[in-house]
């Protein structure tokens, strides 16, 4: 027999025996039994003590999604679970795993409204794949193996363990289990050979195929894969917002970005291509616009891991289901070799206009304030095209995600679905963490920045060597532009009155300067990436920059503003 | 889309909160709930869910994939009211001296196939058993003889097809789980 141990220890056994060695969490009443025994394990756990538990889950979405490691948050009950609540949701959203374990009162008060009580399994169902109670120390080893087999296999996603206090303290004889099979779970479903055989037919008799690669694509871990299928048959590959770097900018056959925000060609050839080959992606309606006028001369083919995924958005010909690399390695013997270059070709017709139109006066502008695009363009350069790009959400979102050029796998990190603002600073603290090699660049905005500004306590703690690119025009950028174009400029409740970031970031310890001319832009990044440790340039960006080219809401997907009175025309 | 009424059927483990998981998927789409019914099936440690439901083909089979994509959830099956034989049974509550004025008494029983689970001085109790629209007729018979409680249960239902498509599916998991291990 062997000796007995609480059941906080029992976590933190089974934690370790999950090989996790960073936890991102907070301490409170009703899980201080996990943090007395953490105190003995500090050298195998090492605990990131962040400033707010929305700061923890994104954080640790931050380090899951730079790493593809399940990022772990520990928290106490009632208002630090609900804190997690956006975190949660931003992680189903966007396919990350992560388990969430918050303290709950003990098992005889449940129900009774007792003291930082709240029912954490009822709130939290609807956004986590999976989420459980722990009430007897004998669960613990089950219920922790089970939560990272299915935070992190066959689709990812968040997984919350609520532990209740009389678990934690309760007395349990605990060896590790190991989860790799559940009965009514199938993360990866067996290939079907037939379906990857008419998709190759498709494939093969297509005369202007395009590819859009998502967020699966590098969930799977299948750049290679898609890579070698699409220089096989020559076929141009875009990217959703969260599939960048899927596919190395400066590779031919890498198109550009989907989206509302999109480069011009994926967009305006999803309409004339004659084959839509989707991996891993959902046609969300930022992807998609308006759904009845998306790719109606197309056969659409949709390969994903989540079978619910087809025709939820758009209706499809032909789906293969199953993990996206192993579907490329099966699919790529049976596609011929091709060439399709006057198909490709009108991509670079596309490149053309949106280089005269929008990248020129937004990346080479000569006066004026600076502009988003032309810091994001300048950062890249400057790191080799190397960072890994954390962005908040808004007009930063998409102008750094837009300009920033990738040449690494995994080298964005960003809140595709939710949209959540204040993301960036804690996300950008994880990604740092999980992959300390790397050089993280932060791009955000002045409102973003404040939603969760308290995470510089964080970077100060530990070191956290962040590059803060702050694009600040004292605006809520992307709801004033859509302010100035669909409500008449009524400016309401967007501007914004903002503190001296420099001080602030100074506060922490944190280096810190103003740009507030193009001239002082190169030496200021220079300095930022030769520093060693955090930083943070407060960038005085002009308040009317907007963000081209657009698909406005409602417009069909090759329906482009280049400017706020201009669409792009086929030539 | 025509609308018409769509039964749901969820095999699941038995774990507590499912049925909340199961629900909120409908809460989220604005689908109301008609009728839901939950037991442990034939197979042991296996629960099943029997849910009818008002919408289009395209929204329901959404929701029963919905439905599966939850960790303990084993299989889900949409039907038609052609596609498996479906029972519910109500109850009616009469005062007794109602009853014992009518002299019909009889052949409303007879003519619909019900039968008296108790009879007190002061109420009697009816079970009709049948398709909503069957308990539904006698209750309007009923209604003149001042019924004070009647309640309906959820839809059970078989499905017709000779094939058992949940127990082929713990078989062939079963043999997953070897391989696993």
């Amino acid at each position: 027999m062997s000796e007995k141990i609480t059941g906080a220890e029992a976590l933190i056994k089974s934690l370790i025996a999950e090989g996790v060695d960073r936890v991102f969490g907070y301490p409170g009443g009703a899980i201080m039994p996990v943090y007395d025994r953490l105190y003995d394990y500090t050298d195998q756990l090492k605990h990131i003590l962040v400033r707010h538990e929305q700061g923890a889950t994104h954080a640790a979405q931050g380090y899951a999604r730079v790493s593809g490691r399940t990022g772990v948050v520990i928290v106490t009950s009632g208002p630090a679970a609900t804190n997690t609540i956006t975190g949660l949701s931003d992680a189903l959203m966007d396919s990350t795993p992560m388990v969430v374990i918050t303290g709950q009162v003990a098992s005889a008060f449940l129900g009774s409204d007792a003291f930082q009580e709240t029912d954490v399994v009822g709130i939290t169902q609807p956004i986590t794949k999976w989420a459980y109670q722990i009430r007897r120390p004998e669960d613990i080893a089950w219920a922790v193996a089970r939560a990272f087999y299915i935070a992190n296999s066959g689709r990812p996603g968040p997984v919350v363990l609520d532990f209740a206090k009389d678990a934690q303290n309760g007395l349990v004889e605990w060896s590790h289990e190991k989860c790799n099979f559940i009965r009514s779970y199938i993360p990866y479903p067996e290939v079907n050979r037939d379906d990857v055989a008419k998709v190759a037919e498709m494939i093969n008799k297509a005369e202007r195929p395009l590819i859009l690669s998502g967020h699966g694509v590098m969930i799977s871990g299948a750049e290679n894969e898609l890579a070698a299928l699409a220089e096989k048959a020559d076929i141009p590959v875009a990217a959703t917002l969260l599939g960048l770097s899927t596919m190395p900018s400066a590779h031919p056959l890498y198109k550009g970005m989907l989206g509302m925000h999109g480069n011009i060609g994926p967009n305006v050839n999803t309409n004339r291509c004659d084959l839509l080959i989707a991996i891993g992606m959902r046609f969300d309606d930022r992807v998609t616009g308006d759904t009845s006028k998306y790719a109606r001369q197309a056969q659409i083919v949709h390969i994903d891991i989540d079978s619910t995924e087809f025709d939820k958005n758009i209706k499809t010909h032909a789906t293969i289901h199953g993990d996206a690399r192993e579907v490329l390695t099966q699919l790529l013997p049976l596609v011929k070799e091709a060439k399709h270059t006057e198909w490709l070709k009108t991509f670079d017709e596309c490149d053309a206009v949106e280089k005269e139109r929008v990248i020129k006066r937004e990346v080479f502008p000569e006066e004026g304030l600076m502009l988003m695009g032309e810091v994001a363009h300048k950062v890249s350069a400057a790191t080799d095209d190397k960072a890994v790009l954390v962005t908040d959400v808004g007009q930063n979102q998409m102008f750094s995600s837009r300009y920033f050029r990738y040449s690494l796998p995994k080298s964005i990190i960003t809140s595709g679905g939710l949209g959540t603002m204040g993301f960036g600073l804690p996300a950008a603290i994880g990604a740092k963490m999980g992959a300390p090699e790397r050089t993280v660049c932060f791009f955000t905005g002045d409102g973003g920045l404040q939603m969760t500004l308290q995470e510089l306590g964080t970077i100060m703690e530990y070191g956290t060597a962040v590059k803060i690119i702050l694009l600040n025009n004292n605006f809520l950028g992307n709801v004033r532009q859509w302010q100035e174009m669909f409500f008449n400029a009524r400016f309401s409740q967007t501007p914004m009155i903002n503190p001296d970031f420099v001080q602030i970031a100074s506060a922490y310890g944190i280096k810190a300067e103003n740009v507030e001319s193009r001239e002082q832009l190169d030496g200021a990044i220079e300095r930022m990436l030769a520093h060693d440790g955090a930083y943070l340039l407060n960038v005085s960006i002009e308040a009317t920059d907007k963000i081209f080219p657009m698909t406005p809401p409602g417009a069909g997907v090759d329906e482009i503003l280049i400017t706020p009175d201009e669409k792009y025309q086929l030539s | 889309m025509e609308k018409q009424l769509y039964t749901v059927t969820v095999f699941s483990e038995n774990q507590v909160g499912l049925l909340n998981q199961i629900s909120i998927i409908f809460t989220r789409r604005c689908l109301n709930i008609e009728s839901l019914s939950v037991s442990p099936s034939s197979i042991e440690g296996v629960h099943k869910f029997t849910i009818t439901c008002y919408s289009d083909r395209v929204m329901m089979e959404k929701v029963v994939q919905q439905i599966e994509k939850r960790i303990d959830v084993l299989k889900s099956f949409l039907y038609t009211d052609e596609e498996i034989v479906y029972q519910e049974v109500a109850l009616y509550k009469v005062p007794t001296e109602r009853l014992l004025d009518e002299t019909q008494l009889e052949v409303i029983i007879r003519r619909h196939n019900a039968r008296i689970l108790e009879i007190t001085r002061e109420y009697t109790v009816i079970e009709k058993t049948g398709h909503s629209d069957e308990t539904e007729a006698l209750f309007e018979e009923l209604k003149h003889y001042d019924i004070r409680q009647f309640v309906r249960s959820g839809r059970v239902a078989v499905t017709k097809s000779p094939v058992e498509y949940v127990d082929l599916f713990i078989e062939q998991q079963n043999r997953r789980k070897d391989i696993a291990e």
